[in-house]
């Protein structure tokens, strides 16, 4: 849909190498983007603004760490910044001390209240409530009855409303009585789409809320609502004082900038998404998550991480030395591919890998993994000489080998094919930037599968 | 019933601070056009829903011109701004496709409440207002209670709903509902869809299914398809146009939710790419809260005072 962050990351940060501390403006081109990115995701412009101030501040001066491109820094501090600012920990929902508990989902027209207020009775009632719902939207033809088949489906009760209780509060008080009578301890009350603009259905809102005084009033938002997010939200924040917001729709490709926004405006935990249609869509909202996909890069740090982890330092940095002044030796590329098994499955690193550059086509790569300790047997096979330099390797060494590690002579003659191929590959990058940049991020092979 | 123009008026006037409407606040009190001036242009446009690569598009065409000194008046600029998002919108319009044998088939598509279901109603009063006979389809079976909010609609226009149980295959309504139309001879078959994400590759292809049972019970059917879009739609809206084109073959767009304080700013990047007109906006709950989109009118409305 859109080039992805890191696509762009990569273009402005060829003229950003070797680095030392971020500056003003080695970081400026880098910002820019990520400003970009975050407009495209819908964040607003205002709210964009003072986060890419913040991290200015926040990065400028810093070090560049060996093991991060300063491409790589900066996103990483973006990221954090981000994550910070949609809240680190997954908010809860407050119950009364006195039940009934009353929770009111408010929010636009066709944001999702229905659909979530059934998905958030069924979250409640998983871990042990008894919840009633109600819905008072009067006005929307059908609504009420939508939620009542929503709560049939979920065989939980609904207050349908007696033939006295026209007005939202009438409905909602009626249904509170309902839940006391029934020993229900929790009412969802499902209010009416409604503009933040409008006058009189906002006060409605006040009403219900001096009246029914909730501990939740949660605001329902489309992840696909662009800039006026801050104005919506602000509105319903400062008459009613929301606690909680739950970001729908999320199982599109809306890159839900508008979190961000409503979170800075109104300072109000993001409590839950909504993934679908279904009553169980309903997931816990994790900021990292969301933070990945508003600035659109994938997994690429968690993938910089378990590389981190999973590399001896020193040898990733003897390791860089050799790729680059071309003595990287068979010995090399087996000591390469075993650190590589340590990273867990292959397939499951490809896909946490960005889909940039030159990596792009890793993605179609085929990964046999058996392949991999096959070609850890033949190189073992070797004498240490022969591992030293390859050109040693003749026909009755070949031979040799292949019986020893219990594979064929094609299986070696491949080997070092690749192997050939990967020294051939190194060289050619050491001087550009793919060589600097695969150093930095310390990737502890080169490409052993490919050929 | 208000004229057109005042019920637009009207509309818009939630919308105080409108797209050109801020555009000329920016503007005012600037004696000179400079950098300041066009960066706060950029961000009235995004602000509006443009998107940041229009905005810079546009912004980039009308620098060229202060570069080269054609521009030198910062309310010239308005004037133009006015112009190039006038052209984009007036390229698009055309004619609405009418069958030769009727009925018109108009399918309405879109994400999940963007207001489909309240679009088709309102379009119901509409056509029979213009002396139209209509019928309603209600070929979203999917969402609780959908069926029941369209025959309300049909109530309140004194339409026909073809329906069947919810749950039902959407195109096995569609086929009804034809087979309806040209019994009863009806003027205009409104159908309306489930709302659906344009992720969701099963649900888009059964929108293309729904066109090819309408094709076979009417050739040429669906004649028009209308993606409804709510005015407060980010940049995920263009790929949301992408998208239903691509399966539902869309033919217009409707801008719903307009009397909000939401621009809707993306149908501008939506028309430039897709060159799709927009066909009516929404601007209220009621019946005759749907009227169609004039660019020329639309813009002036937001220009005026």
């Amino acid at each position: 849909m859109f080039d992805s962050l890191s696509d762009k990351l990569q273009r402005v940060f060829k003229n950003l190498r070797g680095e030392g501390k971020l500056t003003a403006e080695n970081m400026d081109a880098a910002l820019k983007e990520i400003r970009v990115a975050l407009l495209e995701a819908d964040v607003h412009f205002k709210v964009a603004k003072a986060f890419m101030e913040g991290v200015r501040a926040k990065a400028m001066g810093q070090e560049v760490l060996t093991s991060f491109s300063p491409a790589q820094q900066v996103v990483k501090i973006v990221k954090d910044e981000l994550i910070t600012l949609l809240g680190t920990h997954a908010a809860r929902l407050r119950t009364a001390n006195q039940p009934p508990t009353v929770m009111m989902i408010v929010g636009l027209q066709g944001s999702g209240k229905t659909t979530s207020t059934a998905k958030l009775a069924r979250h409640l009632s998983k871990s042990g409530h008894r919840p009633m719902m109600v819905s008072v939207d009067v006005y929307r033809p059908a609504a009420r009855h939508q939620l009542s088949v929503l709560a049939k489906d979920l065989s939980l009760p609904v207050h349908e409303g007696t033939p006295e209780e026209k007005t939202p509060l009438e409905l909602a008080r009626g249904a509170r009585r309902d839940a006391e009578q029934t020993g229900r301890d929790l009412v969802l009350v499902d209010t009416a789409g409604r503009l933040h603009i409008d006058e009189q259905l906002m006060t409605e809102l006040q009403e219900l809320k001096a009246n029914l005084n909730p501990t939740e009033i949660l605001f329902v938002a489309d992840a696909m609502t662009g800039q006026d997010a801050v104005k919506s939200a602000e509105e319903f924040h400062k008459r009613l004082g929301i606690t909680g917001v739950i970001l729908t729709k999320m199982d599109g490709d809306a890159r839900g900038g508008a979190a961000l926004s409503i979170r800075h405006i109104t300072g109000q935990p993001l409590k839950f998404i909504g993934t679908g249609e279904k009553a169980d869509a309903l997931e816990a909202f994790h900021p990292d998550r969301v933070a990945s996909r508003i600035l659109g890069m994938g997994d690429v740090l968690s993938f910089i991480e378990k590389v981190e982890q999973a590399v001896d330092q020193k040898q990733a940095e003897v390791m860089q030395r050799k790729m680059l002044e071309d003595e990287f030796t068979l010995e090399d590329f087996r000591d390469q591919l075993k650190q590589l098994r340590k990273l867990g499955s292959l397939e499951s690193l490809l896909g946490m890998m960005p889909q940039i550059g030159p990596l792009k086509e890793l993605k179609s790569a085929k990964v046999d993994e058996k392949e991999l300790t096959r070609v850890v047997a033949i190189i073992d096979s070797m004498t240490p000489k022969e591992r030293d330099n390859h050109m040693l390797i003749n026909g009755s060494r070949r031979r040799r080998i292949a019986r020893g590690s219990g594979t064929s002579v094609q299986d070696v003659n491949n080997l070092l094919k690749q192997y050939g191929q990967a020294r051939k590959m190194m060289k050619s990058m050491s001087g550009g930037l793919l060589g600097k940049k695969m150093g930095k991020m310390k990737l502890p092979f080169p490409n052993p599968f490919g050929g | 019933m208000p004229s057109l123009l005042d019920r637009l008026k009207q509309g818009i006037q939630k919308t105080r601070t409108g797209l050109v409407t801020k555009v000329e606040d920016v503007l005012l009190g600037k004696k000179e056009i400079d950098a300041d001036l066009l960066e706060e242009l950029e961000y009235t446009l995004i602000g509006a829903d443009v998107g940041v690569r229009t905005a810079n598009d546009i912004l980039e065409s009308i620098r060229q011109r202060v570069e080269r000194h054609l521009v030198n008046d910062p309310a010239e600029l308005r004037q133009l701004i006015r112009e190039h998002l006038l052209g984009v919108l007036e390229a698009c319009e055309r004619p609405l496709a009418v069958a030769k044998d009727p009925p018109t088939v108009i399918m309405m598509v879109g994400v999940n409440g963007s207001g489909k279901t309240t679009t088709t109603g309102k379009l119901a009063a509409r056509f029979k207002a213009d002396g139209k006979s209509v019928l309603l389809c209600a070929a979203d079976t999917f969402r609780a209670a959908a069926i029941e909010q369209l025959e309300v609609w049909g109530q309140r226009t004194s339409t026909d709903t073809i329906r069947q149980a919810q749950g039902a295959d959407p195109s096995a309504v569609i086929f009804d509902a034809l087979q309806s139309s040209r019994a009863r001879k009806v003027d205009v078959l409104l159908v309306d869809t489930a709302g659906r994400l344009h992720t969701k590759s099963n649900l888009m292809s059964e929108l293309e299914k729904m066109r090819r049972t309408a094709a076979r019970v009417v050739p040429g059917a669906p004649h028009e398809v209308w993606l409804v879009l709510d005015a407060t739609t980010g940049q995920n809206g263009l790929e949301q146009a992408r998208k239903f084109t691509e399966s539902a073959g869309v033919t217009g767009l409707i801008l719903t939710k307009l009397d909000g304080t939401a621009k809707g700013g993306i149908v501008v990047a939506i028309s430039r790419e897709l060159n799709l007109p927009i066909r009516y906006i929404g601007v209220g709950e009621q019946a005759d809260d749907l009227l169609p989109f004039e660019p020329d009118k639309f813009i002036s409305s937001l220009f005026e005072t």
